[in-house]
C-alpha cells in the first residue's frame, strides 16, 4: 500500500476554490446565503483544527475524566441543538425528556459498542470513546430533532383526532399510537435510507478516513457494517424513548389535552 | 340521581352552586355562548372544574379515572371528527381505542339503517355530508352501549324530519337499556318533545330547571 499523502496548508487553502465557487454562484443568481455560507465555512474550519489539536492531546494523555467530560460536552452540545433547532415552543417537561432520552439512548448504545462489540481496554481509550460517541451521538441529534418536529406537527395538526380518540375511551398511549408510529418513522428514515446507499451510492466517512489513514478495506469495512448498526441503535432508542415519554407531556394528570 | 354539581366553577364560564341531574333524558336549553358545551364537557372529564366538584352516582369525578369515565359517559361532540379509512372503521375504532371485540359485520349494518345512513361498510367516509357524519358519530357511539350519553346538538346538520327520526330512536333506546341522555339543543320544540328535564342555562348559570311533561 502507498504511504498517507500528508495535506499542507497550501493544498487545503486550494480546496477553499469550492467555496468561492459557490459564493459566486449564489451572489449571481440573487440568493442571499453568501454570509451563510462564508461563515459555516469559517466555523467548520476552526472547529476541525481546534478539535484536531484537542484530541491530539487526549490522545495521547488519556485520563477517563477527560473521556467522560468530552462526551459530557458532546451530549450537552446534541440537546442543546435539537431543543434551539426547533422553531416554536417546547414545553419544559419535553425539554428535559429529550435530554433524557438523547443521554440514556447513546450512552447505552456507545457503552455496549465499545465494551461488549469492540471490547477497548483500557475503557476510557478515547482513541475509541471519542470517535465512535460523535457519531452515536450526531445521529441520534439528527434523528431525536426530527421525531420532535413530527410529534409537535403530529400533536397540533391531528389534535381533534387525538381529542375524539379520548371522548371515545381511549387512553392518552391508545390516542397518539399513530401519530408516535409516523414520528418514529420520519426520525429513523435517514438511517435506514442511508444504510440501503452505503458501499453503492457512496462510502461512508469513517470508512473512508480510515481507508485513506491507510487501514485495509476490509477492517475499514467490519468496523463500518458494526458502527452503522450501533447508530441504527442509538438512533431509534433514544427516539424511542423520546416518544414514549414525551407524548404524557402533551396531557395532564387527568388524561386531558393540556391547552 | 347520575351527576350532581357541588358549588362548581369553570374559569368565568360556569357558574353552578348546586345541580343534580338524573335518570332519563335531560336536555340543556339556552343562547350560544351560554356554557352548554363547556358543561357537557365536565361531565366526561374533557374538562375538569377550576372550583368546585362534580360527583358521578355519589363519586366525585377527580377521584374517577377519566378513561373508565369516558367509557361509561360518552360524548358526541357537535362536529364530531370522521377518522381516515371506511363506515365499518368508524363505526369499530371505538372497539379498538377500549381493547374490546369488534361487532360483526350485521351488527354493523343494522346500526346504518337504525341511524338512516344510506352507505355500505366499505365506503369511504372523505365525502360524507355533515349530516352522515354526525349519524355516523353517533352509531359508533350507540354500539358502546354507555350509560350515559352526552349529545352536543346530536341533530344540527339534519333536516326536521330526519331530527326527529333520530332522536325518536335515541330516546327509545336509552329508555329501553336504562340508560340516560344529558343532551344539549336549540330546538325547543325536540326539548318539549324528549326530555324529562329541561335545564335553560344562560351566562354559565342554571336561570331553570323544569320537569317536562312529554308531548310524544
Amino acid at each position: 500500500m502507498n504511504g498517507i499523502i500528508d495535506l499542507g496548508l497550501v493544498q487545503v487553502l486550494l480546496s477553499y476554490i469550492f467555496i468561492i465557487m459557490v459564493l459566486i454562484i449564489v451572489r449571481r443568481r440573487g440568493i442571499n446565503r453568501e454570509k451563510e455560507i462564508a461563515i459555516s465555512s469559517v466555523r467548520m474550519t476552526l472547529q476541525l483544527i481546534i478539535t484536531g489539536y484537542l484530541l491530539a492531546y487526549v490522545f495521547e494523555n488519556p485520563h477517563p475524566v477527560v473521556t467522560i467530560l468530552i462526551i459530557v460536552v458532546m451530549e450537552g452540545f446534541a440537546v442543546h441543538t435539537v431543543i434551539n433547532k426547533f422553531k416554536g415552543k417546547l414545553s419544559d417537561k419535553l425539554k428535559k425528556i429529550i435530554a433524557f432520552s438523547m443521554v440514556t439512548g447513546t450512552l447505552s448504545c456507545l457503552l455496549y459498542f465499545l465494551m461488549i462489540v469492540v471490547r477497548i481496554s483500557p475503557w476510557y481509550d478515547p482513541q475509541y470513546f471519542i470517535p465512535i460517541a460523535g457519531m452515536l451521538i450526531g445521529n441520534s441529534m439528527t434523528g431525536v430533532s426530527l421525531g420532535v418536529k413530527s410529534l409537535q406537527e403530529g400533536m397540533t395538526v391531528q389534535k381533534s383526532w387525538v381529542e375524539e380518540a379520548l371522548i371515545l375511551g381511549a387512553t392518552p398511549k391508545r390516542a397518539t399510537r399513530e401519530i408516535l408510529n409516523q414520528t418514529f418513522d420520519a426520525a429513523i428514515m435517514p438511517t435506514i435510507n442511508s444504510m440501503i446507499g452505503m458501499g453503492i451510492v457512496f462510502l461512508p466517512g469513517m470508512m473512508t478516513g480510515q481507508i485513506l489513514s491507510g487501514t485495509s478495506p476490509n477492517t475499514a469495512v467490519t468496523y463500518q457494517i458494526a458502527i452503522m448498526l450501533g447508530i441504527l441503535g442509538a438512533v431509534a432508542l433514544s427516539v424511542m424513548i423520546m416518544l414514549q415519554l414525551g407524548y404524557r407531556s402533551y396531557f395532564n394528570e387527568a388524561d386531558q389535552l393540556i391547552e | 340521581m347520575i351527576f350532581r354539581f357541588s358549588d362548581v366553577r369553570y374559569r368565568d364560564i360556569i357558574e353552578i352552586d348546586e345541580l343534580t341531574i338524573n335518570k332519563g333524558v335531560t336536555i340543556l336549553l339556552g343562547p350560544s355562548g351560554g356554557g352548554k358545551t363547556t358543561l357537557l364537557r365536565m361531565l366526561n372529564k374533557m374538562i375538569s372544574p377550576t372550583k368546585g366538584q362534580i360527583f358521578f352516582m355519589g363519586e366525585s369525578l377527580a377521584k374517577i379515572e377519566s378513561v373508565q369515565l369516558r367509557r361509561k359517559v360518552m360524548m358526541l361532540s357537535q362536529n364530531p371528527v370522521v377518522f381516515p379509512g371506511t363506515v365499518r372503521d368508524n363505526l369499530a375504532i371505538a372497539f379498538e381505542f377500549q381493547d374490546k371485540i369488534k361487532p360483526d359485520d350485521d351488527a354493523l349494518d343494522d346500526m346504518l339503517s337504525r341511524i338512516q345512513l344510506n352507505k355500505k361498510l366499505d365506503d369511504g367516509v372523505i365525502n360524507l355530508s355533515g349530516g352522515e357524519k354526525q349519524r355516523l358519530a353517533l352509531g359508533r357511539l350507540l354500539l358502546l352501549e354507555p350509560e350515559v350519553y352526552l349529545f352536543d346538538e346530536p341533530s344540527s346538520s339534519l333536516d326536521d324530519d330526519t331530527e326527529d327520526l333520530i332522536i325518536r330512536m335515541l330516546s327509545m333506546h336509552v329508555e329501553k337499556q336504562g340508560q340516560s341522555i344529558v343532551m344539549v339543543t336549540h330546538s325547543k320544540r325536540i326539548a318539549e318533545k324528549y326530555a324529562d328535564v329541561i335545564l335553560e342555562i344562560s351566562e354559565g348559570k342554571v336561570l331553570r330547571s323544569v320537569k317536562n311533561e312529554r308531548d310524544n
